[in-house]
Parts: structure tokens; sequence; C-alpha cells
């Protein structure tokens, strides 16, 4: 099969991020300009962020017989460029570091971009490695600290771990159907001739891999442990992007070879169900109990992996929606509340829940955006995480399935509690040592940007979640 | 648009208060008090223009919010709503200038935190859509949780927590109703689905088990926010602990809008399962008025009596409600009203001491009437509208309910009555305690009487407790279309049930 060479142009922002890979790796080289590169970073990842938007919506077509350009793989482009700015943003706000670290995000990026079109199970199987492999390193970018060390060992063990898994379930389903393109696997599955069982085992295997990128109960030891230990940035853009990419991955397997209605010989929606619910309830209670904020955190963004599960039990046109609405709100309150801890501890030491008391007589400025950041991540209205989670539950609603949304309302209560918590010893206790926190205005500025996106689409959000529902079209044959 | 302004000026006024610099407390002051004067001025301006001969509803505004989704802003007052409105906004001023002389910390926040509240209370009543009535009834939580958080009493952390948490987990399952009627709900007009609270009501017709479960998800919500019996612990802890604006309105409004649910959407929407509910909800009312009262007899802590008597009081607005007769149900609107005015004012009155002596107790006082003739009077006049004396706006509020509830089922209407009886005897003797009698405590010998602020704040609640009292028509008139619609509406589904159990 010949592939016209023009479809090279479909990959201009992945070829932006190529050449600005390269670009840094030279930087790096150049003693004097190695402090332009977290600049040179924000302007490629910019680049080709813009690019990808330019492309919007597009026409649906597979290219190269292993890629997906859709609307789908557009959106999430887009998604991962605005997460890694933020994350560019936050690392140049919160510590000086090396060409090589804004190399590796960028390699982050790439890997997360071809990602998101992925339409066959070996790219998949790369993407999600070369998302993962920067990670590892990343979290280790401390070098001399243990604890960063540690995190970025247990991250190594773990994903190494949870790929051989999925590894094992795509050689599986290759066995089975003799391709590994999803559209040939799924025409395999409607013509039923493989034995559901060992389908099922394949398909089971491959979705535990990903549950480990998601951190979706029970494979999400690793989460509170590498969360804690990673530098405070990498931690925020660990909680958001590549388990956004998780979720991309997750997204377009379910649709392309578990439809609803046919469901590849198992009650696909039963088993989300069950895993949405153990994810936020254990992520939920977990956290309650912590006294470090990043720890806390760890286990909010657990329960909020199981949230956003809702949509895929949903397994309705409304559901996936809700979950790319979310996934683009929870991008703004997790990186903001991220951030806020990073600020603190920078100036305390540490990130105990301690630190923070009295923090709105200190810096009532910092404390504020974090109760606005924090009330989203709980869901109340007029912020956008109460939108998300309305998408989400009503869609379960739309399905009939009102027990998993009594079961997601009532974890809403229950994360309250330690949100509230955190609330409570900012404002309503005083100040272990009254004297201000000082922070500075690009700090501010950055909290501003990441506050006004979840003030406005608590109020006025329905172009956002009309790009989601177009983002939705995918290739389907 | 008086209605948008009215809810909106007071958050507006808050956002203007936070740009004033700091050290112009006097300044922030002034902004507060002209915001909350302006809504309550337009709320006047309603009230003045409410055409009371017919049950629909009146001063509507509509405007798409959401398309996709059939989310409108929608608004209206019918004669359920007018008067709550009107006595939130009255309130809320009233608040700001008690708050003149005894709120002296961090005055920017405090104010910001009232007027948001007060967005929150005005829009909850005013709501004809859906999501638009959710995002209103959860604002409320926020500014509360601050205001007893960090204006509140000595285990305000403790009080304010429990608040919020309890009132949250009554709201998320109200959430769920609120999604299931929506996604089982056509517009007639467009074929697609809709928030609106108007149209909701006419077209949802459930069969009794899922009505059944809608009551529960909706009333979960309510007897929590009333509070009803065994949903009343957060009560006593943030009435006692919140600061004195914080208290009035917990009591005055916030507790009506349980009632107010009720009447708005349990009955309405769901009648067949609200028939059914009756025996249990009458009982845990009673319940209710009796434990109210006999707790508050033996407690010591005078604002800790006046919190537990909101249980009671509030015993009788359900009461009312679930006679299902007009009689019944206008009283039980009326006591809503009273009860935020007298309430209110007990609580404002107990500001008055606390202020002086910083302490609450009983035994701290003895024989103040003397010191403080002008305070003492007061309080006596608001305590006869509390136990329910002819003449005052609770006798007729607990009357109607009363006879309302005889007519209904004659058990209901003894034991009800017991409690009032039981009313008078926890106020007369804490009143004998803290005023009459020799002076015990010296300190109690130099207190001054009421200044011209808290007796203009105290004057003010007791004219409309008198005019209630004494002429309750003017009110009574402009609820009546709007409580028959709701009886009408009960009384279609019931023709196949026995109306009274």
């Amino acid at each position: 099969m010949p592939f016209p060479l023009s479809h090279l142009l479909h990959f201009t922002p992945e070829l932006i991020l190529i050449v600005g890979f390269v670009v840094l790796m030279i930087v790096d080289l150049i003693r004097p300009l190695r402090r332009a590169a977290g600049i040179l970073a924000l302007v490629i990842l910019a680049a080709a962020g813009v690019v990808a938007m330019f492309g919007w919506p597009g026409t649906s077509q597979t290219i190269f017989a292993t890629y997906s350009h859709d609307p789908f793989a557009l959106f999430f482009k887009v998604f991962f460029c605005l997460a890694t700015i933020v994350a560019v943003l936050f690392s140049l706000a919160s510590f000086k570091t090396d060409a090589e670290y804004y190399l590796l995000l960028v390699g982050s990026a790439l890997g997360m971009s071809l990602l998101s079109g992925a339409h066959d199970l070996i790219l998949l199987f790369l993407t999600i490695e070369m998302v993962s492999i920067p990670s590892y390193i990343l979290a280790g970018v401390y070098r001399g600290q243990r604890s960063s060390g540690e995190a970025a060992l247990k991250y190594v063990l773990y994903g190494a771990v949870s790929t051989g898994v999925m590894l094992f379930g795509m050689s599986l389903l290759y066995g089975l159907t003799g391709s590994t393109d999803f559209d040939l696997i799924r025409n395999h599955f409607l013509q039923g001739s493989s034995s559901p069982i060992t389908l099922f085992l394949a398909m089971l295997l491959i979705l535990a891999g990903i549950g480990y990128k998601v951190a979706m109960v029970p494979f999400h030891f690793w989460c509170p442990d590498v969360y804690e230990g990673a530098p405070t940035p990498i931690t925020a853009f660990f909680s958001v992007a590549p388990k956004a990419a998780g979720f991309a991955a997750l997204l377009r397997l379910t649709v392309t070879l578990l439809p609803r209605g046919w469901e590849a010989g198992w009650d696909w929606p039963m088993l989300f169900t069950l895993a949405s619910a153990a994810t936020m309830t254990l992520g939920n209670l977990a956290a309650i109990a912590q006294q470090n904020l990043k720890r806390l955190l760890a286990y909010s963004s657990i329960a909020h992996a199981g949230y956003l599960l809702m949509g895929f039990a949903a397994a309705s046109d409304l559901g996936f929606q809700a979950v790319l609405f979310y996934l683009i709100v929870y991008l703004f309150m997790n990186y903001g509340a991220f951030f806020v801890v990073d600020i603190v501890s920078r100036k305390e030491g540490s990130e105990l829940l301690r630190d923070f008391r009295g923090l709105g007589y200190r810096a009532p400025y910092v404390a504020a955006a974090f109760s606005i950041f924090l009330f989203s991540l709980v869901g109340l209205p007029p912020l956008a995480g109460f939108i998300g989670k309305f998408y989400l539950f009503g869609a379960l609603i739309d399905q009939g399935m009102v027990p998993l949304a009594v079961i997601g309302v009532l974890n809403s209560v229950v994360s309250l509690w330690y949100y509230v918590k955190i609330i409570r010893e900012m404002f309503l206790r005083d100040p272990l040592k009254p004297v201000p926190l000082l922070t500075g205005v690009g700090a501010k500025v950055l909290l501003l940007a990441l506050m006004i996106p979840i003030f406005v689409m608590g109020v006025y959000w329905s172009p956002i979640i009309a790009v989601a529902g177009e983002a939705f079209q995918l290739v389907l044959p | 648009m008086l209605l948008t302004l009215s809810i909106f000026i007071p958050t507006a006024a808050g956002l203007l208060i936070l740009m004033i610099p700091r050290r112009m407390e006097t300044l922030q002051r002034y902004v507060a008090l002209s915001g909350t004067a302006v809504s309550f001025i337009l709320t006047v301006i309603v009230f003045l223009n409410f055409n009371g001969s017919t049950s629909n509803f009146q001063f509507e505004e509509s405007w798409i919010w959401v398309s996709s989704l059939g989310i409108t802003y929608h608004l209206g007052v019918d004669g359920i709503s007018l008067f709550l409105i009107l006595l939130t906004t009255f309130l809320t001023f009233l608040c700001i200038i008690s708050s003149w002389g005894s709120v002296k910390e961090r005055i920017k926040e405090y104010h910001f935190f009232l007027l948001l509240l007060e967005t929150g209370m005005v829009g909850v009543f005013c709501a004809l859509d859906f999501f638009l009535f959710y995002v209103f009834w959860e604002l409320m939580l926020v500014p509360m949780y601050f205001l007893i958080g960090i204006w509140g009493g000595p285990r305000r952390v403790y009080a304010a927590v429990k608040f919020f948490i309890y009132t949250m987990a009554g709201s998320v399952l109200m959430l769920v109703g609120i999604l299931y009627l929506y996604f089982n709900t056509v517009d007639p007009v467009t074929g697609g689905r809709t928030f609106d609270i108007l149209l909701i009501t006419r077209q949802c017709h459930f069969p009794l088990g899922i009505q059944t479960w809608l009551f529960l998800a909706f009333g979960f919500a309510f007897a929590i926010k009333v509070p009803m019996f065994p949903f009343h612990t957060w009560l006593p802890d943030a009435h006692v602990e919140a600061p004195t604006a914080g208290s009035v309105l917990l009591a005055g409004v916030l507790l009506k809008m349980g009632t107010f649910g009720f009447l708005r959407f349990c009955l309405p929407m769901f009648p067949e399962a609200a028939i059914r509910f009756v025996p249990l909800i009458s009982i845990l009312a009673l319940i209710g008025i009796l434990y109210g009262a006999l707790v508050s007899m033996v407690q010591k802590d005078i604002k800790k009596l006046v919190a537990y008597s909101s249980v009671a009081h509030l015993g009788f607005v359900m009461l009312g409600m679930f006679a299902f007769n007009l009689q019944g149900m206008a009283g039980s609107l009326l006591q809503q009203i009273n009860h935020g005015l007298s309430t209110g004012a007990l609580f404002l009155l107990v500001g008055v001491v606390y202020d002086r002596r910083h302490t609450r107790l009983i035994e701290d006082y003895g024989g103040i009437a003397k010191g403080m003739p002008l305070y003492a009077s007061l309080f006596m006049i608001v305590m006869l509208s509390s136990i329910g004396v002819p003449g005052f706006n609770g006798f007729v509020g607990e009357f109607l309910i009363l006879l309302g509830t005889f007519k209904a089922n004659i058990t209901y209407g003894v034991l009800g009555a017991a409690g009032v009886i039981l009313a008078a005897v926890y106020l007369l003797w804490m009143y004998q305690r803290v005023f009459l009698g020799k002076i015990v405590h010296p300190e109690n010998e130099k207190l001054h009487d009421c200044t011209a602020r808290e007796a203009f704040v105290l004057i003010a609640l007791i004219v409309f407790i008198i005019w209630i009292g004494v002429y309750p028509e003017p009110f009574l008139s402009r609820m009546e279309p709007s409580l028959q619609a709701v009886l009408d509406r009960i009384q279609e589904v019931s023709t196949a049930a026995p109306l009274v159990p």
C-alpha cells in the first residue's frame, strides 16, 4: 500500500516537537544557551499546540495504516501541549534546572501526542513507552535527594511490570486475531471465531496495563509514593498529563474494540463500574488520613481517576464527552492545587498539613486560590469542577445507573472532608509563625491564569463541551 | 430585572468591598449596608407590585443559558417565595447593622461572605430552573462555613465543618434526584430535555415506587436543612458557635430552605409519595416539637436554648404543611416567616448581652431587667411572640397550624398543642432567671441598656411581629392562591388514595 507523503503534513505538531527536541539537545551542549532552555521549550510546545489547534476539527482518516488522524487525536494533542506548557511554567517558577529536564518534558509531550492517534497495538505500545521512560527519569530529577531517587526506582519497577502485563495481553490478542491493527482486530471480534474467555483475558491484561498508568484500583500502589517523592512540578505533571494519556488510550481502545452492545463476550461497562466505584472510594478514604499534602493530592488524584471511570461505566456518547470535559477541568484545578503546595513547601521546607496553618493570614491570595482549586475539586458550584461532575453523574443517570451515581456523590462528600481539612487549616486556625509568606508576581499570575478557566467554565462551558463532543467523533470502520 | 438585581447587587457590593483597602473599615460597612438596603428596597417593590389573586409566577425572567442541556436562567416569585425573599433581604439588612458594633475583626471578608450568602439565599427562593437552583443552593455553603468558622465561638471549627459536611451530604443526593428528573421528563414544546422547574412539575407523573425514591432523595436534603428530628444534630452546634448575624440568617433563612423545598418540590412533584409519607413526617415533626421543647428547658446556655427552640418551631411548620389543608399550610408558611422574625430577634437579643458580658450562661445573669429596662421589654415582646401569645405573630401561625392539624388528625393536633405549652415553660423560665430577681453577679449592675442601633434593629423586627399578630390578612391573602395550587395538585391524586391517613 503506497503512502502519499502529504500525509506527513498531519504530523506537523509532532514534527515540531521532534525538531524542538533535537534543538534542545544541542542547546544543552552550549553552556550560555542553557538558561534559555525553559523558554525555548515553551515556544516549541506552544508552536506545536497552535498548529494542532489550527487543524481542528479536520477530517477523520487513517494514515500509514496505523495512525488515526481525527478530532479526537487533535483534541488530545492540544491538551498535552497545554498540560506540558503549564508544567514548564510551573518548573520555571519553581526551581532552576538543566536543559535536560525540559528536553524530557518535550519528549514526553511528543510521546503523548503520538499516542493520541495510535490505531495499532505496536504503535500504542511504543508511544506508551515513549511517555513512560521520560517520566521515570523526571521522577528522579533531584539527583541528590533520596526520596526522589526512591520515587524514580519505584516508578520504573511498577511501570516495567505493568508494561510487561500489557505486552502479554497484546501478544495474546495478536495471536488470536493475527493482526495488530485496531480495525482488523475489531472485524475479527465481530466474526466471533475466537474463544471469548481468551479474548477477555487478553483485553483484561491490556486494560490492566493501562490501569497502572491511570492509577486505577487495584493498580494504584505506586502512585502515592511516586507522587510524594518526585519534585512537585513533576508530580503535578504526572497527575495530569500521563494520566490523561492513559485515559486517551483507554478511550480509544474501549470505543473501537469494546463498543456498547457488543462487548467481546463480557460486560465491560460492569467491569468499569466496579473499577470506578473501588477507585474513587479507596482514593477518597485513604486521602482522609494523609498529613502530607502531596500524598493527599496523590490519593485525591486516584479518586479523580475513579470519577473519570464513571464515564466509561456509562459507556455512552454523553459519558465519553463528560470524560473529555472533565480532563480539561481537571488540568486546571489539579495543577493549581499542586502549584500552591509547591509555593508553600519551598518556603516551609515540607508539605505537611501544619505548614498550611494560618496561610489565609500569611498569604491571603495564595490561600484563596488554593481554596478555589479545592472547592472545584470537591465539585461545588459555580466552579468548573462541578460542571465536570455534573456531566459525569448525568451520563450515569441517563443510562439508568443510579447506584453508581449515588456512590459517586457520596464520595464527593467524603472528599469534602479532607479538602475542607486543608481549608480549615488555612483559614480557621491561627498561623504558627505570623510572618507573611511572600510570593513572586510570576507565581501569582500563573495562579490567576489557572483560576480564570475554573470560574469561566463554571458559568459558561458550552463551547468547551461542544469541542469535547466534536472530539469524540472517532475513526470507526 | 428586579429579581436579578436583588440577587446580584449584594455580590456586586461584596466584590466592591474586596477592592477597598483594608484600613477603610467604615467605608466597607457602608458599602455592605447600601448593597443590602438596595436589595431590600427592590424586594419591597416586588411585594408592592405583587398580584395576590393568582398562583402564577410573577416578575418572571427567562434567558437561555446552556441550550444543549436545556438550562435556562429562569427566575420568578409566587405567593410561597414572596415572603421568604422579603424576609431574607430584610434580615440580611438588619444583620449588617447589628454587626456594626459587634464584629471588629476582618471586616472586609466578613461582609463579603455575608453578601455572597444573601445572593445564594435570595437566588434559591427565586430560581425556577433546577440547575440554577442547585447552584444557588450550594453557593450558600461556602460563605456560611467561613462565617461560622472564622467569626464564631470557641468550638467554631468543629461546628463549621459539621455544618458543611451535613448539608453537603443532603444536597448531593438531591443532585441525583434532579438529574433523574431531568433525564425522565420531556419538554412538550421542544421535545428536548429541560431543567425548568415549572415544566418538570407539570410533566412529572411517576409511578409510586419511583416517586418514593425521589421524595426521599429530595426530602433528605430538605430534612437536614429544616432540620427534622433525627437530622437536627448539626443545628445546635452551628447556631451556637456562629456569630450573631450567622445565627440570625441560619435560623431565619437557611432553615426555611428545607421547608420551602418540601413545599415547592416534594409536594407538587411527588404528591402520591407525599401522601404516603404523612404519618412518618408528622410523627417526626411531633417528636421534634416535644423533644426540642424538652431539651430547650434544660439548657444552661441562652443561645443553645434558642437554637433548640428552632427544632420545636420547625416541627410545627412541618406538621402544618403535612396536614394537607389550606389552614395548615397557610399557618405553616406564615410560621416560617414568624420564626424568621422572632428567632432572628432572639438571637440578636442574645448577641446584645453577649457583646457586653461575653457569656451566654443563664446562671451568669439574673435581675438585669433593673439596669436594662428597654432591653428587658424588647426581650419580653419577642419572647411572647415566640411562645405564641395572642396579639403576636406566633399565635396566628401556630393557631392556623393546629387548626389544620386537628382537621386532619386529632391525635397529632393534641400532641402538637402540648408543645405550645412547653414553649411557654422554657422561655418564661429562662426569662425569669435572666431578667428578674436580685442581681447576684456584681458585673451585671453596670450593664448599659440597648444602644440606639441595637434598639432600631429590634424595633424594626417587632413592628412586623405585631403587624402579623394583629393584621395578618395582607400576608395570608397573598399566600393563598399559590398554596391552593399545591393543594389542588395533591387532591388531584388523592381521589384514588384517601387524603387523611
